[in-house]
């Protein structure tokens, strides 16, 4: 029960916390001056296309560009009325893209779950590969294994993104045949799921989760081994091994436990950093997912768009920590009780 | 019958240094006590861990034997595999450590890592090993078996976690027992309760038991046969009754003269007499809110509640108490780290006849007067002192920060400070990592000296130190007090320190003085249960004098388990009664 009460009390302050996040968003996005709009209508002006103006001038007044800055805030989210009635974000209305010319929902929908996909695998391999290369370092710390992965691991932080990810699409291409670019083959594009554009997808995968997980995957690394060194100095460990447990399981069930709250800690951190972080592969790679669009509409100040991709993010930062805060509270009793005993 | 366990000859050593144990041997046999005693550093820890391997990976036995003859055949254990070893550790030869809290898992239930161990050598399951734990918590002393079952070890006292260890030590009933300093972390009162324990276990199992200390007093309540090391050799071995009661060796020797002891008493002291008081507690209380996460309500925790205390100019008043008494907040609330809650205040004296300053109520200037005047010694000379200051720089620091004299008058006070301390002035230069536990606490006390203050709170300043040391360390004090008229506020566990050091000690439990009075008067005629049960438990380097268990057990208790005359249950204590003239007692009238 009392965990259940926490979840509740977790998702309330999660949602207390997008609301802040909306407001600092939108006041920054705002923060230069001028909008697209008014920045089209001065262009269109000065070359004297009149028609075009018109145009503008009614999105303008349609999304309420034209109020101050907090109406237009209140009407974004969809806290009050706009030109035309309710219709923000809470009601499912993400705004209109200038840029593209297109509403903004229709834009983002596909890059929304291949950003989610790219980036949950991404962490899945984060995870997959620091674990067992975090705990075997620790283990055999000061040998050749240790030594090893730690050269990997800095290999991989030190070698930039982009570069990896050229690399990898030469050689995958020449050696297995690995597509190049994109996240699924050009023909399922718009075409609705298949087995087969399901396997076109997971193909084209393979090559952007390597390259957007290696870096974290060898940070990770590094911050495992260190959580471990210091475990296994524990005179807990100790005890442990002077009941005649065996080493191997000796590791698994003592320090490793207490080395992986950090791990847990840090899926929230984790998910921001690499949708982020991958906006540059995904430009390189061709990746249908929101970094590009983010890039395009913080280039021209396409309000709605960057804003509603900003937010995107700030919910899944948000998620994963509230993920990561209730396995938290699940894995480590001293949480789950805190406050009881010493 | 041959002895159950044979050290011979064992020396060990790190990478191509000379041994730090050597030549080293010794035998117990199944149902006897064997008593490793020695100062940090001897090797007595290196020694008992050496016959479960589970030393440093560094660490090498170069040479001996370690011949355990137990119930499968005799074997040289430092042949054996790693494989063989582990079939040895906690079914055979077991061990408990110095550390309850550190050395259990803190994520897993009691149940489960005591169990583990039935798993390990019995192929048990969980649930199949749950009667014989629950069996063997009861037998340590456990109210509630179930209870303990479920709890995980920081929902528990140390004491209580200590017994959790034993358990599981005991649960696979080992032919030998190993005990590394088992009690050096835990109160007076738990310790006696906890060496009983392990006495009773023993006499029930049979078992032999090697029991590593420091504290002759615990090997004369315990023991059989001892053996005293130091430096890595043994420097004197034989039966407990031989070696406590005419040491040969002149390390013997001094280990007992160092072990701080309670004094007989012949009649009470007089009363102290208080007309010059430089520290004046008065109705200090202290309240905690602890909250721990939004979405639990705070709960409050009273650490200390109606203290009144008067430090007297020139002498020192101790505040004795265990862990979680509160002692250690009414020194930060003396001290003016702690605000204490409404209704209390603290008055500091600067001189006779001076007016008074209230601590918690000073302006920007008076407090930095104030705090010249009152320093503070800390438990930890490990982690109290800068691992990244030299000795000079952090000598100098205070005077620094209250902007006293120049580069060079500084610089001649530090090493005038040293040579105080009686530490050498060419040390200025020195890191703290390269002195001695001991040494380290003198540094401490140095720089708390270099303002010149009236008063000096020490808080348990010599709990981690060896004992030879701590009477080093005590002796420093008193010296530096006769000569300085200086003023202590002394906090400390230990009834045997504070007899030593001083004029006048406040008992405090659970939050409230229970009894006050000067050292000789609380001796001869100590009134309260719990006071009674401190001294009781005090571990006497004499076998004749064994611990008084009951007495122990009838005071240590909770408030609500005393006699009728002294039993509170929370906030309604009763008043501090006088009973004679200086002599004042917490009991219903």
């Amino acid at each position: 029960m009392m965990f259940l009460r926490y979840a509740v009390y977790r998702f309330f302050t999660m949602l207390l916390t997008l609301w802040v996040v909306s407001i600092l968003v939108f006041v920054i996005i705002n923060l230069p001056p001028g909008d697209y709009l008014s920045n089209q209508i001065a262009e269109l002006r000065a070359t004297g296309q009149a028609e075009g103006v018109a145009k503008a001038e009614f999105l303008r007044t349609e999304y309420a560009l034209d109020r101050p800055l907090w109406e237009q805030y209140l009407i974004w989210v969809g806290f009050s009325p706009g030109p035309n009635g309710f219709s923000g974000l809470i009601q499912g209305d993400f705004g209109w893209s200038f840029e593209f010319d297109r509403p903004v929902g229709e834009i983002v929908g596909d890059a929304l779950w291949l950003t989610v996909l790219v980036n949950l695998a991404a962490v899945l391999f984060v995870y997959l590969i620091a674990l067992p290369l975090g705990v075997l370092a620790a283990a055999k710390s000061e040998t050749w294994v240790d030594y090893t992965a730690g050269f990997v691991g800095y290999l991989g932080l030190a070698t930039p993104n982009f570069l990896l990810a050229l690399i990898l699409f030469y050689y995958g291409h020449k050696y297995f045949n690995l597509p190049i670019g994109g996240l699924m083959d050009p023909v399922y594009e718009g075409q609705p799921m298949s087995w087969l554009k399901v396997k076109s997808i997971l193909l084209h995968m393979i090559v952007p989760t390597f390259v957007i997980g290696t870096s974290g995957a060898a940070a990770m690394m590094q911050r495992l081994r260190a959580n471990m060194l210091d475990e296994l100095s524990k005179p807990y460990v100790e005890t442990a091994k002077a009941k005649g447990l065996a080493p191997a399981k000796l590791l698994a069930k003592y320090p490793l436990r207490m080395a992986f709250n950090p791990f847990v800690a840090d899926i929230g951190n984790l998910l921001p950093a690499m949708v982020s972080g991958s906006v540059l592969v995904s430009v390189v790679l061709g990746l249908q997912t929101i970094g590009p669009y983010l890039l395009a509409a913080l280039k021209s100040q396409d309000q709605f768009l960057a804003a509603f991709v900003l937010m995107f993010v700030a919910l899944l930062t948000l998620i994963g920590t509230m993920i990561s805060d209730m396995l938290l509270v699940l894995l480590d009793p001293r949480i789950r009780y805190g406050g009881r005993g010493a | 019958m041959p002895p159950i366990l044979e050290v011979d000859a064992l020396t060990i050593g790190f990478g191509n240094a000379e041994p730090v144990v050597r030549d080293v041997s010794f035998s117990v046999n199944a149902g006897e006590t064997l008593a490793l005693v020695g100062e940090s550093g001897s090797g007595k820890t290196l020694t008992c861990r050496s016959v479960l391997k589970i030393l440093p990976e560094a660490a090498q036995m170069r040479s001996g034997r370690i011949t355990f003859a137990g119930s499968s055949g005799a074997v040289n254990l430092l042949d054996a595999s790693e494989r063989q070893m582990r079939q040895v550790r906690g079914n055979q030869i077991s061990m408990i450590f110095q550390e309850p809290m550190r050395s259990l898992s803190p994520l897993h239930r009691l149940g489960n890592q005591v169990a583990e161990v039935l798993h390990i050598h019995r192929g048990l399951s969980l649930s199949a090993a749950k009667r014989e734990v629950l069996e063997q918590f009861e037998k340590v002393g456990f109210v509630d078996p179930e209870r303990a079952w479920r709890s995980y070890p920081f929902e528990m006292s140390g004491g209580m976690r200590q017994r959790a260890m034993i358990a599981m030590a005991m649960v696979a009933k080992p032919e030998v027992l190993i005990a590394d300093e088992p009690t050096t972390a835990l109160d007076v009162t738990t310790q006696a309760q906890v060496l009983g324990l392990i006495r009773k276990l023993q006499q029930d199992t049979g078992m032999a038991v090697i029991l590593v200390t420091h504290d002759l007093g615990v090997v004369a309540n315990m023991a059989q046969q001892v053996v005293v090391m130091n430096k890595g050799r043994v420097m004197e071995a034989g039966r407990a009754t031989d070696v406590l009661g005419a040491p040969a060796h002149r390390y013997t020797a001094k280990l007992f003269a160092a072990a701080p002891m309670i004094p007989e008493v012949a009649k009470p002291a007089r009363a102290m007499a208080r007309d010059d008081v430089i520290l004046d507690l008065h109705n200090v209380t202290k309240t905690f809110t602890l909250r721990a996460g939004g979405w639990r309500k705070p709960v409050q925790v009273t650490a200390c509640r109606d203290v009144n205390l008067q430090v007297e100019r020139g002498k020192t008043l101790a505040v004795v108490g265990e862990s979680g008494s509160g002692k250690t907040t009414c020194a930060r609330v003396a001290l003016g780290s702690e605000r204490p809650d409404a209704g209390g205040e603290v008055l500091f004296h600067p001189g006779s006849g001076q007016d008074p300053l209230p601590v918690h109520d000073m302006t920007t200037a008076q407090r930095t007067a104030f705090q010249r005047e009152a320093q503070m010694v800390f438990q930890d000379p490990y982690s109290s002192l800068s691992p990244r200051m030299r000795v000079l720089d952090a000598l100098t620091e205070p005077m620094d920060i209250h902007k006293i004299g120049n580069r060079a008058d500084r610089r001649d006070k530090a090493a005038e400070m040293l040579r105080l301390v009686g530490l050498n002035p060419d040390m200025l230069g020195r890191y703290p990592h390269a002195f001695s536990g001991g040494q380290r606490q003198r540094l401490s006390i140095a720089r708390a000296l270099t303002l010149d203050p009236k008063l000096l709170i020490c808080d348990e300043p010599t709990s981690a130190l060896d004992v030879s040391v701590q009477e080093q360390i005590l002796t420093l004090l008193e010296d530096i007090r006769d000569h300085a008229q200086l003023s202590y506020l002394f906090i400390s566990h230990d009834l045997a320190v504070v007899a030593r050091i001083a004029d006048e000690v406040a008992v405090m439990r659970a939050g409230v003085i229970v009894e006050q009075a000067p050292p000789d008067t609380l001796f001869y005629n100590p009134q309260h249960p719990y006071t009674k049960a401190l001294i009781a438990a005090q571990p006497e380097p004499d076998m004749s004098r064994p611990i008084d268990l009951q007495l122990v057990a009838k005071g240590a208790g909770a408030p609500t388990s005393w006699p009728e005359m002294f039993r509170f249950d929370g906030p309604d204590a009763p008043a501090l009664r006088e009973l004679e003239p200086g002599h004042m007692v917490r009991c219903h009238a």
